[in-house]
């Protein structure tokens, strides 16, 4: 039935496979390895954010959640960008400047303590598997209803892909299939935008008044409202939303694949841009398949709306955009999850065996061989978890990871850079309060509960009334980073405070150039 | 402590971050962003919340604006514009700190004594 969407993913497939076999010429070394050399310019790595960063989710589910619920789907879409703002001022070239392979290689600058490592390496790998689990499930079911292939299998193909790229191609094979996914979803992307805002005269205001009349909504679709009812809720997820972005590991490790923080800041410049004109264009998917597709035909595909931005292609260029369309969401999963393996296996082989369990000691070649054996690991366990969770409804995961980003790493980035009194103590306490009560206050939450069966995963009552945990758990991140250093009899090293301070801001580190 | 041993040393163990903390252009540098980065970043997060807060507890964001387009998404499409000027004005602004950086090196180079 869908011959054409099927020889467009094989050729997706193909093309991939053959930039991981030219990267895995260039794949001998461990900076080749986990940053690419860093010899990426300001803006292939700018297109490579955008490629990390743009999921499945934000393509297909926020253009769903707008063809449905009107104003509140953009929500993400505006949250998703303005955190760039985050990253760029205050994140992206500290991190440059003090980091070398991972996160936690950040912090240990400050405190060169096995602890800290440990503990950032764990939030790293624990934000990395949540945001997989959601992406595959996620793919499994949209490529089975793209192309009929059983979940399982699904599942499989886009598993063993991810442990290729990576495993032969390192960083090197992520950064060139973003690139080539982010031009693909962003061409793809214009294209039926500009359709769409054919079919309305290119007017907005006519899109706006035809939109109004075409939803079971009526006119409160264009009015905030219609998804979220809960005004904490609403502000909750924004925070989580503006704050997570900035500690997502798979993001943060980006910056590193570049020479230096001025060329770091550029690449931010140039994801600004290219996230910033997709998420607009977000509208014109989700209007458009309003308008083009309709409610029924939307829900009756998938109840979430995921099948939104494919049927609207289908319903204006007919069987080949539908096709390549669907290409696009293949490659954006595919790309996103490779990301998500490389962070993960970073943490496990760079900071927990190489720093950990070998003091640092490990040779090139075992550092090597335990990265791509980590990689391995990282796929095994994800597939067997995506698997496991078929059945659930895992998209509040992506939630999940923003939160732990935005409690447990994000306020531990900012006291290491700006806070001299910080020390070890705050560190631990900060990260642990951040990832625990995220996810007990998740599991505790409506994503899990529910009082009538087959609405979430277990049937009762929820404790805590929020589906976003952020307005709990990231002044609790902050809290106990503050209180742990200030209860500790331990002294922070002014000195050292002194290093991170020059060398964050200057990247100043020795006198080679 | 005298700067003339160069190549055998480890890296850092050359510089005295300490003394470059304090000197005058340092100091500038981390004046000069704090000026910029501070009140920037507060601007942003109120501008951004400050939509999710209006459109939460009131209902004055629903009047039209330009035909069925209300003020909720002209403001929406605002923090569009917001995100890619302050983008821009900070691109703009740490070529400067660039400069400044440069300098710094240049400074901690001749042997930190200023």
């Amino acid at each position: 039935m869908h011959g054409l969407a099927f020889s467009l993913f094989l050729v997706i497939v193909a093309l991939t496979l053959l930039i991981t076999y030219f990267a895995s010429k260039r794949t001998k070394t461990t900076s080749e390895f986990y940053t690419a050399d860093s010899a990426l310019t300001g803006w292939q790595n700018g297109w490579a954010i955008a490629g990390d960063y743009m999921s499945a989710a934000s393509f297909l589910g926020i253009a769903g959640m707008i063809a449905l619920t009107g104003f509140d789907g953009f929500f993400y879409s505006i949250g998703f960008l303005v955190a760039y703002l985050v990253v760029l001022y205050i994140v992206a070239e500290p991190l440059r400047n003090l980091g070398k392979y991972t996160m936690a290689d950040m912090i240990a600058a400050r405190f060169d303590d096995k602890k800290v490592r440990g503990v950032a390496a764990l939030n790293t790998i624990s934000i990395s598997i949540f945001y997989m689990i959601a992406q595959l499930v996620g793919a499994g079911g949209l490529i089975k209803l793209l192309l009929g292939i059983d979940y399982v299998y699904a599942v499989l193909i886009v598993g063993i892909l991810m442990t290729v790229y990576v495993v032969f191609g390192g960083m090197t094979a992520t950064s060139w299939v973003q690139i080539v996914k982010a031009v693909l979803l962003m061409a793809g992307t214009f294209i039926i935008s500009l359709i769409v805002f054919a079919k309305f005269d290119f007017s907005i205001v006519k899109m706006f008044n035809e939109v109004k009349t075409a939803t079971p909504l009526g006119e409160s679709f264009l009015n905030p409202g219609n998804k979220f009812k809960n005004p904490l809720d609403t502000i909750s997820l924004n925070l989580a939303l503006i704050l997570g972005t900035a500690g997502l590991p798979h993001i943060l490790i980006r910056f590193f694949t570049v020479k230096d923080a001025p060329t770091a800041r550029k690449s931010v410049v140039y994801a600004t841009w290219i996230i910033g004109l997709f998420y607009v264009m977000t509208i014109f998917l989700g209007f458009g398949a309003a308008a083009f597709v309709g409610y029924d035909k939307i829900v009756a595909a998938n109840p979430a709306g995921n099948m939104a931005a494919p049927l609207l292609a289908e319903a204006l260029g007919g069987d080949f955009l539908f096709a390549f369309v669907s290409a696009v969401a293949f490659a954006t999963i595919l790309a996103v999850v490779a990301g998500l393996v490389l962070s993960a296996a970073s943490a496990f082989a760079h900071d927990f065996y190489n720093h950990i369990v070998r003091q640092g000691q490990a040779t090139e070649k075992e550092q090597m061989l335990a990265a791509r054996w980590a990689s391995v690991g990282v796929a095994i366990l994800s597939i067997l978890l995506a698997l496991f969770a078929q059945k659930m409804n895992v998209a509040f995961l992506v939630s999940l990871a923003f939160a732990v980003a935005a409690s447990a790493n994000l306020p531990i980035i900012l006291l290491t850079i700006f806070w001299k009194r910080f020390n070890t103590a705050g560190a631990i306490t900060g990260m642990l309060v951040g990832l625990i009560s995220s996810l007990v206050l998740v599991a505790i939450s409506p994503n899990v509960w529910a009082p009538e069966p087959g609405v979430a995963i277990l049937v009762g009552e929820p404790i805590f009334k929020l589906a976003n945990p952020g307005i709990v758990s990231i002044p609790l991140g902050f809290i106990a980073a503050v209180l742990g250093t200030l209860l500790s009899s331990k002294k922070q090293d002014d000195k050292k405070f002194d290093e991170i301070l020059v060398k964050a801001n200057t990247g100043i580190r020795d006198f080679t150039h | 402590m005298e700067m003339k041993q160069f190549s055998s040393e480890p890296p850092s163990a050359s510089i005295n971050y300490s003394e470059v903390v304090q000197s005058s252009s340092f100091q500038q540098l981390m004046r000069e962003k704090r000026r910029f980065i501070l009140p920037f970043s507060l601007f942003f997060l109120a501008f951004y919340f400050a939509l999710p807060i209006l459109t939460s507890y009131s209902k004055v964001l629903n009047t039209p604006a330009i035909g069925s387009v209300s003020w909720a998404w002209v403001f929406a499409f605002a923090q569009f514009i917001m995100t890619w000027t302050l983008c821009m004005l900070y691109s703009k602004r740490a070529a400067r700190f660039d400069e400044m950086v440069e300098q710094i090196r240049q400074e901690a180079k001749e042997g930190g004594n200023v």
